[in-house]
């Protein structure tokens, strides 16, 4: 079974880093993972994605038409996305960036005012791993200690001093509760 | 067995650091930079030779210098860069000596753009530098592979005294697997008999040279060149296989392309569509005895390339017309999703395949409504 | 409320005709848009716009075409010299000017530039010099300063190892073919423009047959110094002046005396 993830907000807001924190979660529990980035020009302040696919067997193509899930962190992000996620898949939704509600009534989507959230934790940059962990917990991907040692991976070395914010963080969005 | 996640462009640079590089050049380019900005730092820290040069012509030439003096060398680029690496890499054919070139093709002609594409395997496979002279070209489709091959590429390129090189693209550069890297092997200490390394009093001196001004001396040369190639032939195809065993018939793509396909493969037996997926890994020498060997068990061959059918050609001719080839690619820069390989391979397994006309022509007549209608 | 005589004021600020009104690509505080808009400018006060031709070279600027409202073309990395001397010599009564970093200008294309000058091929170059390569994500340049930290210098350019910045307009000073080549900078008013007066010269001494002509003008890149858009012309001012004097370095004699 393989499961694909695009994640999509404005450049700067994390992006690449959540996707390489769920690829970290899916290396942790022996799959196999592709961390597919949109790179180039477009990142200078524009729109950012990338799509995590992890299976239990070698990965085809590392972009896909229709991903199992999606993280959208603004308005552009929902708009493109909501539509393209599979039938049954995930829809993680930050409502602090979107204005409108979801219409797709045949997937699981999951609404959250991640940058408010991350903004009581003390910065709103959080805001990715806020819709992480709430993908994680809807869709029981993998569990929350896989997840911490994941987040703890990908702050190895220069961000080491961030790890107790984005555990926060993670918590968080673990507890949100529609 | 410890699995770290990695970038592409990262992973290739440290993979040839432990297979022993003793002196890299480069100049920076999109989207293979990171490989350079890699080695900018690991190879001072290891006391071995980096440098930026002042351009790709720069760099090959560079290379050419540390690879007659005997040094495990290499430099990492992207189109643009490879083709002003052109005429270096034909004299380095010319003087018979070992080097590693990896480049990540991005979209083109011209300037183009960054994004992944297949569109240099003509320029690579097929020459691109002046006279009689065949690269080894090695096309890996994950990072590990990538990782695997750039490691075993200067013992090949070594073995034979000539060029190889890792052709990736765009995505692979930039995407990030899980891959296990090879141990650390030790820098080489003594270098090479054939190298220009000084005679130190100790031996007749060597030259190294691609002037051959008689045309018999430099046709013996070509010769053997070519037996070379011949044994080149023999020992090093690679590809892998994809539920072909019981396939009718086959997809054939190498690469990025190659991955794609096997996407839409698995959801084509999923849907019990008997198709098989055939990736060349090694694209020069290309597998062409497989080919002709497979023409006697499938129905068809089903072409898929980021590029307008390069590779298509090479598929054409080992086939040698005993069974009907089909293609489909993407070009500029766009990479195909499985749904499109998908789409064709059901119109294949439902109304047969066509033998009028030649596979480019067919793909063409249909390319303008598929962009736009997307 | 009083009502705003229109009538009676008078225009002192408008958008140079040779640029198109558009939001440009570049990052904030980048000089690249002033660079782009003092060439607008002088083009305009010239009346130069329908007879030119540019050429843009590989860099952030790749895309000034964009921007610039008049004939241009798009050359390979560090080739515009070339293909601008390609265009002159079949149009020697236009005016053609190229646009290049100084990643494009003096590593990749130093071979180009060079002739150019020593040619005395009558064009002129607008040359931005902002110690980096910009576009690719700042790696070291030919003109990144000895020390300076950059993604492919990560520990300060050593010039043990990288070997020294290259002073470009002095170099190419040496040419007999140059007819002028100066140094300005864009990092104050005051500087811009005496940044515009240069550019004017330069196009005089297109317009006058008098040779090879080349303005440097001194440029941040707060993206890939890492530094605010104030920093960065605090940090050009500090770091960069001190290395790269501005100067005249060739003023062809029938130019002395033209002043703006
Ligand atoms: C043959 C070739 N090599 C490399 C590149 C990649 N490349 C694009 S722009 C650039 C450097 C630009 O730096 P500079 O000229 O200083 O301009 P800036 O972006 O700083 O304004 C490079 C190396 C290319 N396009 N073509
Ligand atoms: S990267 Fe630097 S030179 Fe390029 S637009 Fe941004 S600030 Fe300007
Ligand atoms: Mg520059």
């Amino acid at each position: 079974m393989q499961n694909e993830t695009v994640i999509a907000g404005f450049g700067g807001q994390g992006v690449l880093f959540v996707g390489k924190v769920l690829a970290h979660a899916a290396l942790e529990v022996g799959m196999e993972v592709t961390w597919f980035p949109s790179y180039g020009p477009e990142m200078r302040g524009g729109t950012a994605n990338c799509t995590v696919i992890f299976s239990n067997e070698e990965i085809g193509s590392p972009q896909v038409l229709n991903p199992t899930s999606a993280i959208v962190m603004n308005q552009p992000s929902l708009d493109k996305y909501e539509d393209m996620v599979v039938k049954d898949g995930y829809l993680i939704v930050n409502t602090s960036m979107t204005n409108r509600e979801v219409k797709r009534k045949d997937i699981h989507a999951v609404c959250l005012p991640a940058t408010e959230i991350a903004e009581e934790i003390g910065d709103k940059r959080l805001t990715n791993i806020v819709m992480l962990a709430a993908l994680i917990k809807a869709s029981d991907f993998f569990g929350q200690a896989e997840m911490e040692t994941a987040l703890k991976k990908s702050l190895e070395g220069k961000k080491n001093d961030l790890v107790a914010a984005n555990m926060i963080a993670l918590q968080k969005g673990f507890e949100f509760r529609a | 067995m410890t699995r770290e996640l990695w970038k592409g462009n990262e992973a290739i640079a440290e993979a040839a650091v432990r297979a022993g590089l003793q002196a890299y050049f480069g100049y920076p380019i999109t989207p293979q930079t990171e490989a350079l900005e890699y080695m900018s730092w690991r190879l001072p820290d290891l006391g071995r030779v980096f440098l930026q040069a002042e351009s790709e012509l720069g760099a090959i030439n560079m290379v050419y210098g540390a690879a007659c003096a005997g040094a495990r060398t290499m430099t990492t680029t992207s189109s643009p860069g490879t083709s002003l690496m052109m005429e270096g890499l034909s004299y380095i054919a010319g003087t018979e000596v070992p080097m590693v070139l990896v480049d990540v093709v991005r979209g083109g002609p011209g300037l183009g753009n960054i994004a992944p594409a297949q569109g240099d395997y003509n320029q690579i496979v097929h020459g691109g530098g002046h006279g009689d002279y065949h690269p080894i070209v090695l096309a890996p489709a994950s990072i590990q592979e990538a990782v695997d091959i750039v490691y075993q590429t200067f013992d090949i390129a070594e073995k034979y005294r000539t060029i190889v090189i890792v052709m990736l693209d765009g995505s692979i550069g930039q995407m990030m697997e899980p891959a296990e890297m090879p141990p650390m092997q030790e820098v080489r200490k003594v270098w090479p008999a054939w190298s220009a390394s000084s005679t130190q009093g100790k031996r007749e001196r060597n030259v190294l040279t691609s002037i051959y001004l008689d045309p018999k001396d430099m046709e013996k040369t070509n010769l053997r060149l070519m037996k070379t190639w011949q044994q080149i032939e023999k020992n090093e195809i690679r590809y892998k296989e994809y539920f072909m065993d019981d396939a009718k018939f086959a997809v054939v793509g190498f690469g990025s392309a190659g991955r794609v396909a096997l996407s839409a493969v698995r959801a084509a037996r999923a849907e019990g569509i008997p198709v098989g997926l055939f990736r060349p890994i090694s694209v020069n020498p290309f597998p062409k005895q497989q080919i002709l060997a497979l023409t006697d068990k499938m129905d068809g061959f089903f072409v898929v390339e980021m590029n307008s059918g390069m590779m298509l050609d090479d598929v054409l001719l080992a086939s040698q017309g005993r069974i009907p080839v089909e293609f489909y690619g993407r070009m500029g820069g766009v990479m195909p999703f499985p749904d499109e390989i998908l789409r064709e391979i059901r119109r294949l397994h439902a109304e047969g395949w066509k033998a009028e006309g030649h596979p480019r022509d067919r793909w063409l007549a249909k390319l303008e409504q598929i962009i736009n209608e997307e | 409320m009083a009502t705003t005589n229109f009538e009676n004021m008078q225009v002192i600020y408008q958008h140079p005709e040779s640029l198109l009104d558009k939001n440009t690509h570049y990052c904030p505080g980048c000089t690249h848009g002033v660079a782009h808009r003092l060439v607008a400018e002088v083009l305009d006060e010239m009346n130069l716009r329908d007879k030119t031709i540019g050429v843009a070279s590989v860099g952030c600027s790749v895309f000034a075409y964009n921007y610039f409202d008049f004939d241009f073309v798009e050359a390979p990395h560090g080739r515009a010299p070339a293909m601008a001397t390609g265009v002159k010599r079949v149009h020697p009564d236009k005016i053609v000017l190229t646009y290049q970093g100084d990643g494009d200008l003096i590593s990749i294309g130093t071979g180009e530039i060079t002739h150019a000058a020593a040619r005395g091929e009558n064009i002129t170059v607008i040359f931005i010099n902002n110690a980096n390569y910009g576009m690719t994500g700042g790696q070291m340049a030919p003109t990144t300063l000895p020390g300076q930290k950059t993604t492919s210098s990560p520990k300060g350019r050593d010039v043990e190892q990288a070997g020294y910045p290259i002073r470009t307009s002095e170099m190419l000073a040496t040419l007999d073919g140059a007819g002028y080549i100066v140094r300005r900078s864009l990092h104050d008013p005051k500087h811009i423009r005496q940044a515009k007066k240069a550019i004017r010269m330069a196009f005089e001494t297109q317009v006058r047959g008098l040779g090879f002509s080349m303005v440097e003008l001194l440029s941040t890149c707060p993206t890939n110094w890492h530094l605010s858009p104030v920093e960065a012309t605090h940090w050009l001012e500090e770091n960069m002046l001190p290395f790269y004097p501005l100067d005249d370095f060739k003023v062809h004699p029938a130019l002395k005396n033209l002043n703006f």
